[in-house]
């Protein structure tokens, strides 16, 4: 999967409308009937511009994937506007489908027949010729690293085949504008890498592509730009330094031999720190915004000195995005809330955010119960305070 | 126009799909309609166990209630058990062929396959036109070694030359019509796992009817039920017009059931094809 590989050689081209934004959505509205089908959108703004990477982030049940589905004309919104490729996504679904690829959330191949076979249909159905779908077949499977594995049944596949297989299905009239949702849920690392390498690799070629995740790390990666999405609405957007930084500061991680000196090191970084402390006691560290990085540093070495604790690690960093995450969730969620998404993920190996535990866990509260913010609508009130442009 | 697809990298850089005229885009839904075929085709070469064992599941059952319970069976009119099963048995693999249908909509729809043609610039009955080509060519196969099975065990058919292709056409017709059923059921299940309970209700709705014995055998009600059944109608046409063994009566049905092996199917239709368009379209939000 070298980059010097001949782009497109056999690949068909559409003319592609002079446009600034590959993808533009404007307050768009989807409200599903029944809850268990998914999460709605709440107006919903975008602005992809061409040739960029676009990442939008959101925890489950934020809509991201009916954003997709919008976009990808699979679904009607029920209000807004929406183009792709400079095409209206309700009238003119027809002239979007030619200009899109969709990776969709789960490996949409064909289980029983082989890797080729499948792209091979793929192309007959994009109108390729009997030999021209082959030769693209065998060009895509190249490309993708799965010429070895081209004849084998895709049952027999690994995750990570498999999704790069959707990805090269995706790809083979070499579309304009490539919508990819959840790309590597459920792959292991290597599979993760794969897929990363050949998104990467894709993008090189001027595909503009939206990409939805629940890693941080994979936006951080990936994305020229992020979307922050929450309960159907963009809450943030920028590139991810612009993230990091309009939280503030840097943070000084320190990570203790003795689960015992925890409330110590605690008691000491609050004399330090810019905001609130964050104290993971499963991987006994502690995270404390700073102001000041060398300063600090020193004066939190000395103090702990003078306290006779012995750090494993004291790490001086720029914010995660899980940081920018949790600083903007934090904001909009009741307090119970926050602390079920910060123990998940300062302590998760990735960084996953996942609010599922969150909202059961709003489930069980008593009804009408102590916070009042818990039933206050995503859209309405303080939520706005957080949509500092970046 | 371009139909065809010149490959050169020179008129890769700007080709336009064809979304032309009504003909091309008719003949590019024949064209994906096969491709959809073809895929199903290669599911028969790359899994034959699947489709083998949907082929040869009705020969066991003809064996098994032809063997061991045929000869406590009295046949109407005093006619051999096989003579009398037979027809019913071939109305019955055309109702086992549902199953096939549910589980390949339901699979494509539940994987995301369905998503991914319809986000393709591809003519949308296209798949289930493909759908409908590669289910019916199943069935007329299953029907074939059925009848194969039929004629090595004795059945034969007295009618006329011309009867029994008009009874196998209305088999076929039962065919189409629960292809439309089986669609519209595997775009609302949701998922594999509901088609697989689903498909049990298959086994009521087959004892259900006058397949394996004459209703009037039933008490009163539940005969009349088995009667109507759609399946007993198209077998019992299927038995007047291959002029084997049925059961009779007094009752409209009995003496209209050839007129009801049409209706029955053209009624299913009307009723599933526009549901299972919906269903599609549903889909769509």
């Amino acid at each position: 999967m070298s980059a010097d590989l001949p782009a497109w050689p056999d690949g068909k081209r559409v003319d592609v409308k002079a446009v600034e934004f590959a993808i533009a959505a404007q307050g768009v509205r989807k409200n599903y009937a029944g809850a268990a089908e998914g999460a709605g959108l709440n107006g919903f703004d975008l602005q992809v511009p061409v040739g960029t990477v676009c990442g939008l982030l959101g925890p489950n049940g934020a809509g991201k994937t009916t954003a997709i589905r919008i976009l990808t004309t699979l679904l009607r919104p029920d209000s807004g506007r929406a183009s792709v490729a400079g095409f209206d996504v309700r009238a003119q679904p027809r002239q979007v489908r030619e200009r899109i690829g969709l990776v969709g959330q789960y490996a949409a191949v064909d289980e029983i027949l082989t890797g080729r076979q499948n792209l091979v249909m793929f192309a007959r159905l994009s109108h390729f010729s009997s030999a021209g779908a082959k030769r693209r077949a065998d060009e895509l499977l190249e490309r993708f690293s799965l010429a070895d594995t081209g004849k084998k049944p895709v049952g027999k596949y690994s995750g990570g085949m498999r999704r790069r297989l959707d990805l090269a299905a995706s790809l083979i009239v070499a579309p304009p504008v490539l919508f990819v949702d959840e790309p590597t849920t459920g792959l292991d690392p290597a599979g993760r890498r794969e897929v990363w390498a050949a998104i990467r690799d894709l993008v090189g070629s001027g595909t503009t592509v939206l990409l939805t995740t629940q890693y941080l790390e994979e936006a951080d990666r990936l994305a020229d730009r992020i979307s922050m999405l929450r309960a159907g609405r963009v809450v943030t957007e920028g590139t991810p330094e612009e993230l990091k930084s309009a939280i503030g500061g840097d943070w000084l991680d320190i990570v203790l031999a003795d689960a015992e000196d925890v409330a110590a090191t605690e008691v000491i970084a609050g004399r330090i720190a810019s905001g609130e402390v964050r104290v993971d006691g499963e991987a006994r560290r502690v995270s404390v915004p700073v102001a000041e990085r060398t300063r600090a540093l020193v004066t939190m070495a000395t103090a702990l000195g003078d306290a006779g604790v012995e750090p494993v690690d004291i790490t001086l960093r720029r914010p995660t995005l899980d940081e920018v995450f949790l600083h903007l969730m934090g904001e909009q969620t009741p307090t119970g809330e926050e602390t079920v998404i910060d123990h998940q993920t300062l302590t998760g190996e990735r960084a996953v955010i996942d609010d599922r535990a969150a909202t059961d866990d709003r489930a069980g509260e008593p009804p009408g119960g102590g916070d009042p913010a818990a039933n206050r609508p995503a859209s309405a009130g303080p939520a706005t305070g957080t949509e500092a442009t970046v | 126009m371009s139909t065809t697809t010149p490959m050169t990298p020179m008129s890769a850089a700007h080709h336009t799909l064809p979304t032309g005229s009504p003909l091309s885009r008719f003949g590019w839904t024949l064209a994906d309609a096969w491709t959809i075929t073809l895929r199903d085709l290669n599911h028969w070469v790359l899994r034959p166990g699947t489709v083998i064992v949907g082929w040869v599941f009705p020969v066991m059952i003809v064996l098994m209630f032809g063997g061991l319970f045929g000869g406590a069976i009295g046949v109407p009119g005093g006619g051999g058990y096989f003579e009398f099963l037979m027809p019913g048995m071939f109305a019955m693999t055309m109702l086992f062929g549902l199953e096939t249908t549910m589980m390949a909509v339901t699979t494509d729809a539940a994987r995301g396959v369905t998503d991914r043609f319809r986000s393709m610039p591809m003519s949308a009955s296209a798949v289930v036109l493909g759908r409908c080509v590669a289910d019916m060519l199943n069935s007329v196969v299953g029907l074939v070694i059925m009848i194969g099975t039929g004629l090595l065990l004795g059945w034969r058919w007295e009618g006329g030359s011309a009867a029994a292709p008009a009874a196998v056409g209305l088999l076929l017709l039962l065919r189409f019509a629960l292809l439309w059923v089986g669609i519209f059921v595997g775009l609302i299940a949701g998922g594999p796992e509901v088609v697989t309970s689903v498909q049990i209700l298959v086994w009521p709705v087959g004892f259900l009817s006058s397949v394996f014995v004459d209703p009037a055998t039933m008490p009163g009600w539940l005969g009349a039920i088995a009667q109507w059944n759609p399946l007993s109608t198209t077998a019992t046409a299927a038995r007047q017009l291959f002029g084997n063994p049925g059961w009779g009566g007094e009752s409209w049905i009995a003496q209209n059931a050839t007129l009801m092996a049409v209706v029955w199917p053209l009624l299913l239709i009307a009723i599933f094809l526009p549901l299972s368009a919906r269903g599609f379209r549903r889909l769509g939000g």
